[in-house]
């Protein structure tokens, strides 16, 4: 681990999926007082954001956390830095289901009318979480 | 045969004027000397006030003299020793220049920097530049008013 | 015709190394208007100023060009041997053949022809100089500081001790501001009171320091060296010549308010005093709650003021002084941390901000020095600090750090020890600040010997459960839940400018950050003037700051105002814009681009067919004019000129230099 591995895949992935970029966080860690959901995490969520700036992937890909967030957005509006930790969570979600089942599916595999009467992404990735 | 090409064959150089505000760029411009670092002669300095000052008819009358190149600089914006000088002269230069290309004139001839006066390095930098990118785009031909050109 | 006179310096090697001087000197004979041209080895040393000063009386010239060194430099110089020698210091240019020059070109065939060229734009811009007046200004040996807090009271002794008189202007009934609302102050854990109380007597008995309490500035008109300043001095229905500060009036006086100099967390009464030490002691009566004001009826201090000292009839009073100088130290204000809901701020009297905590140490504060609960009057155990409420917080609150907070709450954490043994102290912190002399030694004395558990992470709910406060955090390090127990929660709220403060600096004329701070005129190099001439700030009107930099700024302020005040007249800026009024079409959108508002509107009559006929026009203040030019830039009709700087001359140096 290095700073360079700070652009790993998931990283990037990440960011381009969220708009969000884990190098504003200044590890607060208010997210984490904040997060309904923490005794179910192994890592807690600002812990997930250090991950990603130190470019950790392979121990943040083994995490439960993500999984667990509930995308109650509570972090996100308690976030002194304006970062959406929600969004960051499903961002790696999705890159994470990427990197274990490859990349089956993309947009471009649908027609128009079929991404029109898509759900939101929100709900997708729910179908996703507990459809399994 | 015009203008550009005969002077190009006889080892054609720009003519680069610069106008600089008293307080950043013309002091950055004095920290290049100092310095001792190097930057084309092609440039030569007008010393205004402020990039405020900056009236657009000054470059026109540039480009009509025979200028190759004209550029502005002030202090970086939120540094005006006048406060908001260089607000004004941003918002007015950037119209202008977009003015100059409308009517049919290269606006890359015309260039606006902000160099602060511990920017010694940056005013040499940006004056070797513009220097560079006007020799590589050649004699201006289509300000240049024909009455007011050098004697053979 | 001109008969200008050109002098080239060969700056020992530094200009003649590159330039040929002997070739532009020659070169110089042949531009329009020159009648002489020479040379020396350096020009400004005396004799080569002897030279100029010579040349100008033998060969009869009314203007001169030298090419010298930068004008940022020598131009001062040189402008000085011209008007010894009888020419206006503003009939001479210099042409910058070291710097822009010799220094930056290696080959003598490089150097040469563009020394020749500046020395020639040089010669023509000269051509159409004017001899211009530098403008000469009065002082008002009188200084007026906006502000009456520790900084405004610094400054004010300074100036005073100085010999010139000063005037503070404090809105409130006393002056101390904010430092007199602390109980201790770090890193050396002094009384507040002990050492800013001798200060307040100080200003109040200084024969050059005149007090205006609970008054405000309504309008500041004019320029460096003569402000004119119009200070409302509102009603305080009590007579101060008469008032002995006995405080009868306030023990009898029925109606009571909620006191402004507590947070609200205690009463006061209609007539009061903010506080026991207030300077003056003198008290006023707040109208709102007065019962006399309200009802008509009452009148018990009056009926028992031995001096007679109370007047109901009292009018605001509006005086109009002139000052030579202006110190704004207006202070700051905290944050209200109700916007975060998360805290429960103003839902529960055990959340209190830091500024309120300090309060309960202090003896005559509302629980008269003993810290406990405000919900049921115990002493707590347990007491969770929140640091960086509102600050550093871009989402919600201030982007900055409001620098104190680190430190005032290892002071609180350290206080409540000493007041309350076996009560315990939990510091939830995102990063500990502590840069200054004794600082970081203070803050890990809080750590290690009084037993304050810092805990690196931040709170994300507090809510209540049967006598306490529930704190739901994290330890970040740890990566562990924290809930805390808390019987009471200090919030460290984030310093921030006052409400009004975008007010006052629009009044006074001096710009703010987007935080509403005022802004300085350098960050570095110039920390307390303003850009504004004879406006300077102090304090943390200018950013959140503490006592010691607060005080320190004060002094800077007042020496820098000491300094213009020491001065039987102040040099102006000679390079000033000039309307033609003429030709001004009276568009005035020069007055929306000048950032002195140094230009104003003025009707002129003009002769018009036989008849006069009524024009707006544009008309500039020389004195607030600094010489920018952006109104010349401006100017639709030409019709604003910059003296120095005419567009006639700018042209001609461009003429000039394509040549």
């Amino acid at each position: 681990m290095s700073a360079a591995a700070n652009k790993t895949r998931l990283v990037e992935e990440m960011k381009a999926q969220s708009g969000q970029d884990p190098s504003q966080c200044f590890q607060c860690a208010k997210c984490s007082a904040a997060c309904p959901v923490t005794a179910a995490m192994d890592l807690l969520p600002h812990q997930v954001i250090r991950y990603l700036q130190m470019g950790m992937e392979e121990e943040l890909l083994k995490s439960k956390t993500p999984w667990i967030c509930a995308s109650c957005f509570t972090c996100a509006a308690r976030c002194p830095r304006d970062l959406d930790l929600a969004r960051m969570m499903e961002g790696i979600r999705l890159s994470m289901l990427r990197c274990r089942e490859g990349n089956k599916f993309g947009p471009a595999d649908l027609t128009p009318e079929q991404l029109e009467k898509l759900p939101q992404q929100a709900l997708v990735s729910g179908f996703r979480k507990y459809n399994k | 045969m015009s203008v550009g090409v005969k002077e190009k064959a006889a080892g054609w150089e720009p003519l680069i004027v610069a106008f600089c505000c008293n307080w950043c760029s013309y002091a950055g411009g004095d920290l290049a000397g100092t310095s001792r670092l190097t930057y084309p002669s092609n440039v030569k300095v007008i010393r205004v006030p402020c990039s405020g000052r900056m009236n657009p008819m000054f470059v026109l009358r540039a480009f009509q003299r025979g200028a190759d190149g004209v550029i502005v600089a002030g202090c970086h914006p939120g540094d005006c020793h006048y406060s908001t000088g260089n607000y004004s002269a941003r918002r007015r230069l950037s119209a202008f220049k977009r003015l100059v290309e409308f009517a049919g004139f290269e606006p890359e001839r015309f260039e606006v920097r902000w160099i602060s006066s511990s920017e010694g390095d940056k005013f040499a930098e940006e004056m070797t530049g513009i220097t560079e990118r006007i020799k590589a785009l050649g004699p201006n031909g289509k300000m240049r008013d024909a009455r007011w050109q050098k004697k053979a | 015709m001109a008969r200008t006179g050109v002098f080239v310096c060969h700056c020992g090697t530094n200009i003649a190394g590159t330039v040929d001087i002997d070739q532009s000197v020659e070169a110089s004979r042949g531009f329009p208007g020159v009648v002489h041209a020479g040379e020396y080895r350096y020009l400004c040393s005396e004799m080569g100023q002897d030279l100029i000063k010579n040349a100008i009386e033998e060969h009869n010239l009314d203007r001169v060009v030298v090419g010298t060194c930068s004008p940022r430099m020598h131009e001062n110089t040189f402008r000085k041997a011209a008007a010894e020698a009888g020419l206006n210091p503003y009939m001479l240019e210099v042409a910058n053949i070291r710097e822009h020059c010799s220094w930056v070109h290696r080959e003598m065939d490089e150097a040469t022809p563009k020394a020749i060229a500046l020395l020639r734009a040089a010669a023509a811009k000269v051509a159409l100089n004017d001899p211009l007046d530098i403008p000469e200004l009065d002082v008002e040996k009188r200084a007026l500081i906006i502000g009456g807090g520790i900084a405004g009271i610094q400054a004010a002794l300074d100036i005073a001790e100085a010999g010139y008189v000063v005037d503070i202007v404090e809105r409130e009934p006393s002056i101390g501001g904010r430092m007199a609302q602390l109980e201790k102050t770090f890193p050396t854990l002094d009384c507040s009171a002990c050492i800013l109380t001798p200060k307040m007597v100080e200003a109040a008995q200084h024969p050059n320091v005149n007090l205006i309490t609970y008054s405000e500035i309504d309008e500041v008109k004019g320029f460096v060296g003569q402000f004119d300043v119009k200070i409302r001095q509102k009603a305080r229905s009590v007579d101060s010549v008469k008032c002995t500060g006995c405080g009868i009036c306030w023990e009898k006086c029925p109606s009571k308010a909620p006191s402004e100099f507590e947070m609200g967390m205690a009463k006061r009464k209609a007539i009061y005093v903010p506080f026991p030490q207030a300077v003056p002691n003198v008290p006023v009566i707040d109208r709102d709650n007065c019962l006399y004001f309200k009802k008509g009826r009452c009148q018990i201090c009056a009926k028992e003021c031995p001096p007679e000292a109370i007047d109901f009839e009292q009018q605001d009073v509006v005086i109009e002084r002139r000052y030579g100088a202006i110190i704004v130290a207006t202070g700051f204000d905290q944050l209200d941390p109700s916007i975060y809901g998360e805290y429960g701020y103003g839902q529960h009297p055990d959340i209190l901000t830091g500024l309120e905590f300090e309060r309960l140490f202090n003896a005559s504060g509302p629980t008269g020095g003993k810290v406990v609960r405000l919900s049921d009057g115990k002493p707590p155990r347990n007491v969770v600090f929140i640091q960086c409420i509102g600050s550093r917080d871009k989402a919600r609150g201030m982007n900055y750090c409001s620098k104190i907070c680190c430190m005032f709450t290892a002071k609180q954490a350290i206080l409540l020890k000493e007041k309350v043994p076996d009560a315990r102290s939990y510091v939830f912190y995102i990063d500990v600040r502590t840069a200054g002399k004794g600082y970081e030694e203070f803050q890990r004395r809080a750590a290690e010997e009084y037993d304050v558990a810092y805990l690196r992470g931040q709170v994300g709910k507090i809510f209540p459960e049967e006598d306490h406060l529930v704190v739901h955090g994290v330890d970040s390090l740890s990566g562990k839940i924290v809930e805390i127990k808390a019987d009471m929660v200090v919030l460290a709220a984030a310093s921030i400018a006052r409400c009004d403060a975008p007010e006052v600096g629009r009044k006074v004329g001096i710009n703010s950050d987007s935080y509403h701070f005022f802004n300085e005129a350098h960050p570095k190099l110039r920390p307390v003037e303003t850009h504004t001439a004879g406006v300077f700030i102090a304090g943390a009107c200018q950013a959140p700051k503490d006592i010691p930099d607060t005080v320190a700024q004060a002094s800077a302020a007042a020496v820098k105002a000491i300094g213009l005040l020491s001065k039987e007249k102040l040099q102006g800026e000679a390079c000033t814009a000039e309307v033609i009024q003429d030709e001004c079409s009276g568009c005035l959108n020069c007055i929306a681009v000048c950032p002195y508002t140094a230009i104003t509107e003025v009707e002129i009559e003009e002769r018009h067919h036989g008849g006069t006929l009524k024009r707006t026009v544009a008309q500039v203040n020389p004195s607030l004019c600094q010489g920018c030019g952006s109104c010349t830039a401006t100017c639709r009709s030409g019709s604003i000129n910059l003296k120095g700087f005419t567009n006639e001359q700018i042209l001609a140096e461009v003429d000039a230099i394509c040549l």
